[in-house]
């Protein structure tokens, strides 16, 4: 309960000092907090990005920046629902998100135009002799995709799926956002699955239910 | 847990999925809840299944949580 009131005083001192006459103090403690959460998020994901220190030093500055202009833009949105620092770390988060997956297409190795259905199996995990006992299933997983998809879909099936395109790279190409992309591929699974009921792959119902 | 599981899970839907959009907005919600060690799920039930099958909302959600934890910790 006074950890509560605690948070509460706090975070009514965070949204008056940042709207405040003296914001610049505010201002620049809160630059220092979105660094530091920039930084540690970065190295977090540094391992499976191809970039090197300077460059993941570059987006970790970035992100704090382009982080406190969207709070200072969204401050009268804040409700109390967390801890002030928390509502705002998830701006500089999301900053890095974005700002990593625009970096993907710069280290991208091919084109994501061709369909590698040779890839399916892996991208689940198969061993060898799980993808040939399930042969007939990724079989028609491929004619689901190919048949009852719409292109766009399909287009993204492909890219998410078969190439591993990271959802928000693949956004920032097609000009949509990751909530589009997720609907899109919410409806194409909603689909797929569909088909391999209605063609005795899989039983109605739950999970992993074999026909 | 075998590859055709693991195709399988990818494809169930669930209706109550909040999508992403909706998981952002209250991403800093959830994850007080979780650092509160209070269950997420009962007041947010459709953030957790968007969750288990959203790999970019999962990585943010993982990200909040390092950081608010961070802040929580004692100096």
């Amino acid at each position: 309960m006074g950890g509560a009131v605690g948070a509460d005083v706090e975070n009514a001192q965070w949204v008056d000092g940042l709207c405040g006459a003296r914001s610049a103090e505010a201002e620049a403690r809160l630059h220092e907090l979105l660094l530091r959460v920039a930084r540690a998020e970065v190295g977090r994901r540094a391992g499976r990005l191809r970039l090197a220190g300077p460059e993941l030093d570059d987006i970790a500055h970035q992100a704090a920046h382009d982080a406190m202009l969207a709070i200072l833009r969204k401050l009268d949105t804040f409700r109390g629902e967390s801890r002030f620092t928390t509502w705002a770390y998830k701006f500089v988060i999301f900053e890095v998100s974005g700002k990593v997956a625009r970096h993907f297409w710069a280290h991208a190795d091919e084109p994501i135009d061709t369909e590698q259905w040779e890839r399916l199996p892996d991208r689940f995990g198969f061993s060898p002799e799980d993808a040939a006992e399930s042969a007939d299933l990724l079989a028609a997983v491929r004619r689901a995709v190919d048949g009852q998809l719409t292109d766009r879909q399909r287009e993204v099936f492909v890219a998410l799926v078969l190439h591993g395109v990271p959802v928000d790279a693949l956004a920032q190409r097609m000009g949509t956002n990751r909530n589009a992309l997720y609907k899109t591929m919410f409806d194409a699974r909603r689909k797929i699955r569909g088909f391999l009921v209605a063609h005795g792959h899989v039983a109605q119902g739950r999970l992993g239910e074999q026909a | 847990m075998t590859g055709r599981d693991d195709l399988l899970r990818f494809l169930e839907t669930d209706e109550r999925d909040a999508g992403c959009e909706r998981t952002m907005e209250l991403l800093h919600a959830y994850v007080e809840l979780v650092l509160a060690d209070e269950d997420p799920e009962l007041t947010y039930p459709g953030i957790t299944v968007h969750l288990r099958t959203c790999g970019a909302c999962v990585e943010d959600f993982e990200g909040l949580l390092a950081a608010a934890r961070a802040e929580a910790a004692p100096e």
